[in-house]
């Protein structure tokens, strides 16, 4: 199959005028050994047979569709409405370019717009970009962001391991030629009083995720002050979806909220893309990475919307801009923008309580089961971890057999967490999958 | 500063989603729980959420009004350099979008998910071939961050071997501003190398810097002017000579499909850009994907994780996939594996056009490019005028016609119903027009192209206010923006109104 249109008149009279007699004269410069290698790769395939292979592909998975999942650990199985497939599949947007030409980008830059300002009063901050590749890019460029603040006089990060362990592990390869030292409490602990006495006068940044890693909900707020006290910004990982109940990282005096935006209405994809989001305050505005969409007005006295504070950019600033970022999440900033256009308020509050409802449901049910607890006592949000009394990878294979895909196996991330699942819980799950759950770890005691 | 009245606006304006807004409204309504409900934790719970409410109707008006003021490839010609806007077939849309692909967790058992495991190791194979790389990563989510992945594994190399005061990056100064942004977020000093007069990298100046302190060098081939470096070889080798390592920025890839391999010449590390190349579109800005290829000795250094063959085919059972930490791996560059729903349209592009396929894109592409300059070169200036690849840099100037610039060039293409080309970039040349045409454009459209540009020089002579003052308002939704007027008022927000419970 060939998406090229021209014809072989027209090929001719083109070559004609380029002044060359056949294609291969277009390429005299490229050395002559390396000219027109073989390449050992399938013949094509039609649109038709490229689909049924395709197609093949998809069936060899097993889906969240199939199976009933009961994993989290950063990606979200919730309700997609069916109108933002609709919009996303307009063409208008998808194939459009990066909106740096605006009288005929308004859409695009309108809708970002409105995305940023989502994004802000979900968060309950001043400012957000226009998206970071995802949740640990974000993380990563906040901790460049606040590094950077501090002009290298401060180089100590206070990031809990309660923060996301791709996130963490992301931030130490952006970090690794970096003059910066990272200190964490115990994993496990409660963060806020563990995290306090490490912040001293060279903290630069303290970073937590709300609900953690484990799923647990605190009120951050004396953290943010011990961190403000000592000079040092205050950053939030927020989970989207907990943000339509919970108060507001910006209500407890986060510098930046930043997070993963999945949860916000895109499919999981087996990992991608997705959409970091990214929000401060108007003071640090000029510090932040990323593409900003600004309002204005155009030379007819229309309120328009221009993509502005450029110069922070990488293709104005070069070597000495914020960050490298170019490419971003442009579409998926879309998605989340007409998710949350179409929930509202009374949505978005919605989803959030029936995963609090299901998940504390499920936590109660499981931890009634012989041999099974909850590791925390703690308040926690749409996750929860329990302790099994068999390695996780063992239960988890007995679930999948009864078509259940189980929670995250922490022990791949905490060595001292073996036995310990994360199990997450959505508005997509019902009573009858919560109860079929409790009933085949019943079972797990007795075979 | 006059405050914007929506009633008072032109029909153009749409509103946003939260002037739009009506209390009480909502555009999808979820079921009651089927839980016995639990006590709310008082003290976390938040006062208000200050989100717009709409019905689904409004939403889908809304969006579908907003698309209308884009322009796009779906509804035209863009001539884009340096970001190959060509046609995105619609099939990649319907195949990314398989409940197989769409509805799987990054983080399921592998036995669960060999389809998607199979898909990525064999686009890995493909890309691996194609570029003539040994190994390949697929989890950088951009260009940029195919470059950052690139650069940390230099770096880490050099260390590796002991090789710990080599600080130094050498970019052309045609380069896109990612290189030298991204050799400074990886800890690197950057040294600009100089172009000559035919375009090609000023290898005195590049002997001049290759010295011990090396880490390497970041080369667009063909580079920003659209030329294929003609020493390319003999860079590689001053480069590698000195201890260097050679990164090769994929960005325009399009010209080099089938054509030559970049590992052959000599480069060590290269990314691609699949939502270039490969089809898979731009979102508007986003999101993109930029694979990483490497040779045989950067592989332990690739990000983690990589698709390989867990366990080896045996007795007629199939081999399993899954996912292996190289070695000496740089670590992890983002969350999971990559941008698979942009894997999947890369993948079906590939599958559709085979070996012969791909090289007949690069030969159109460059065909394209070759018509589009021969037809203009007698009305602008083209400073580095050889054959050139998938794109031509021209001057958007005329010592006659003073007043005018390449923006006003730009701006008025959108009259005539084009997107501009990339301007002001390279920054070598005056004015610059960078065009590229891609080669999913037939000759009638190039035809009107080259036309509306010749007739552009005309007026830019005879009528220059045409220029001056386009986009005209028959012609484009809206006019040009006041960009100092976004800088200074910096409104990056927009809220519900006070009174809003009262409406």
């Amino acid at each position: 199959m060939t998406y090229i249109p021209h014809s072989p008149k027209e090929r001719d009279e083109m070559l004609k005028t380029v002044g060359v007699e056949k294609m291969s004269d277009l390429f005299d410069a490229i050395p002559e050994a390396h000219r027109y290698p073989d390449l050992d790769l399938p013949d094509a395939l039609t649109e038709m047979e490229a689909a049924a292979e395709l197609s093949e592909l998809a069936q060899a998975n097993e889906t969240t569709k199939g199976l009933v999942s009961f994993l989290g650990a950063g990606v979200y199985n919730h309700y997609i409405p069916a109108a933002i497939n609709h919009i996303l599949l307009r063409g208008e947007f998808y194939t459009a370019y990066t909106p740096y030409q605006p009288e005929i980008s308004q859409g695009t830059l309108q809708a970002i717009f409105e995305y940023q300002s989502l994004i802000a009063n979900l968060t309950g901050m001043d400012v957000a970009n226009a998206s970071h590749y995802d949740g640990a890019t974000a993380v990563a460029e906040a901790v460049n962001m606040a590094v950077a603040q501090f002009r290298g006089k401060r180089k100590k990060v206070v990031m809990s391991t309660g923060v996301h362990p791709q996130y963490r592990a992301t931030t130490d390869t952006y970090t690794q030629f970096a003059d910066v030292e990272f200190v964490s409490e115990e994993a496990s602990r409660n963060t806020s009083e563990a995290l306090i006495p490490l912040i001293d006068k060279n903290t630069a940044l303290v970073l937590v995720q709300y609900p953690d890693f484990f799923g647990r909900i605190c009120d951050y707020t004396k953290l943010g002050e011990a961190a403000h006290e000592a000079g040092a910004l205050f950053c939030v990982v927020a989970n989207p979806t907990a943000l339509g109940m919970l108060k507001t990282p910006g209500e407890m005096g986060a510098d930046m909220v930043v997070g993963e935006g999945q949860p916000l209405g895109i499919s999981m994809s087996y990992g991608g893309p997705y959409l970091g989001f990214f929000t401060t305050r108007n003071k640090f505005v000029r510090k932040m990475a990323g593409r900003l969409v600004g309002e204005s007005v155009d030379a007819r006295g229309q309120r328009a919307f221009v993509l502005t504070l450029t110069p922070r950019e990488q293709h104005i600033k070069r070597e000495r801009a914020t960050s490298n970022i170019c490419s971003n999440q442009g579409l998926l900033a879309l998605a989340a923008g007409v998710y949350m256009s179409l929930l509202g308020q009374t949505g978005m509050k919605h989803v959030a309580e029936l995963c609090y409802h299901k998940a504390h449901y499920a936590a109660e049910k499981i931890a009634e089961i012989p041999g099974f607890s909850l590791t925390f006592d703690a308040k926690f949000f749409h996750e929860f971890v329990v302790t099994c009394p068999k390695p996780v990878a063992e239960i988890n294979a007995h679930l999948l057999e009864h078509g259940i895909l189980g929670g995250y196996d922490l022990g791949q991330d905490y060595p001292e967490m073996t036995d310990q699942m994360l199990v997450a819980v959505t508005e997509m799950n019902s009573k009858e999958e919560i109860d079929a759950l409790v009933a085949v770890l019943s079972e797990v005691n007795h075979d | 500063m006059t405050e914007f009245k929506l009633d008072a606006a032109p029909k153009t304006v749409e509103p946003t989603i939260y002037e739009l807004s009506s209390p009480g409204r909502i555009g999808v309504d979820f079921p009651a729980p089927d839980v016995p409900r639990t006590n709310l934790p008082d003290s976390l719970l938040r006062a208000e959420l200050p989100l717009p409410e709409l019905s689904e109707v409004d939403v889908i008006r809304h969006f579908v009004k907003l698309s209308t003021f884009n322009y796009s490839v779906d509804s035209g010609y863009y001539p884009l350099g340096s970001c190959t806007m060509k046609y995105n077939p619609k099939i990649n849309e319907d195949t990314a979008r398989l409940s197989g692909f769409a509805n799987i967790h990054p983080m399921q058992p592998i036995e669960t998910t060999q389809g998607a495991l199979l898909l990525m190791y064999q686009l890995q194979e493909w890309l691996k071939e194609i570029s003539g790389f040994d190994a390949l990563t697929l989890q950088p989510a951009a260009g940029a961050h195919g470059e950052f992945v690139g650069v940390l594994m230099m770096r880490s190399y050099q260390e590796d071997r002991g090789e710990t005061k080599r600080n130094k990056m050498l970019i052309p100064d045609s380069a896109h501003g990612t290189n030298p942004a991204t050799s400074a977020m990886s800890g690197l000093k950057v040294v600009q190398i100089p172009s000559d007069e035919r375009g090609n990298v000023d290898l005195d100046a590049l002997r001049a810097e290759a010295d011990d302190t090396l880490v390497g060098m970041m080369l667009t081939n063909p580079n920003t002017l659209g030329l294929f470096d003609e020493n390319v070889e003999e860079i590689c080798k001053i480069v590698h000579d000195a201890g260097g390592l050679m990164y090769g920025d994929g960005a325009n890839m399009n010209a080099m499909l089938g054509i030559t391999k970049m590992a052959d010449l000599g480069f060590d590390v290269m990314h691609y850009n699949l939502h270039k190349t490969f089809s898979t579109p731009h979102g508007g800005g986003g999101p993109g994907s930029g694979p990483v290829g490497v040779t045989a000795e950067l592989a332990p250094f690739l990000p983690a994780p990589i698709v390989d063959i867990v366990e080896e085919e045996a007795d007629g059972i199939p081999p399993l996939y899954g996912f292996v930490d190289p070695s000496k791996t740089i670590g992890r560059v983002k969350a999971f594996h990559g941008h698979f729903g942009m894997f999947v349209r890369a993948f079906t592009y590939i599958a559709m056009h085979g070996p012969d396929g791909l090289r007949d894109i690069s030969e159109h592409a460059v065909l394209n490019a070759n018509y589009i300059l021969a037809r203009l070169r007698d009305t602008y200036h083209v400073p580095y005028d050889r054959i050139c690849m998938h794109e031509f840099v021209a001057e958007g100037r005329w010592k006659d016609a003073p007043d005018v610039h390449a923006l006003d060039i730009a701006k008025r293409l959108m009259d005539y119903g084009f997107h501009p080309p990339t301007n002001y970039f390279p920054l070598i040349v005056h004015e610059a027009l960078m065009i590229e045409p891609t080669e999913t454009e037939n000759k009638d459209t190039l035809d009107s192209f080259i036309d509306a540009m010749i007739s552009i020089a005309k007026e830019a002579h005879d009528e220059p206010d045409l220029l001056h003052d386009a986009p005209h308002p028959e012609n484009t939704p809206f006019g040009r923006l006041d960009e100092v007027k976004a800088a200074k008022d910096l409104i990056l927000c927009c809220w519900l109104p006070e009174d809003y419970e009262n409406q």
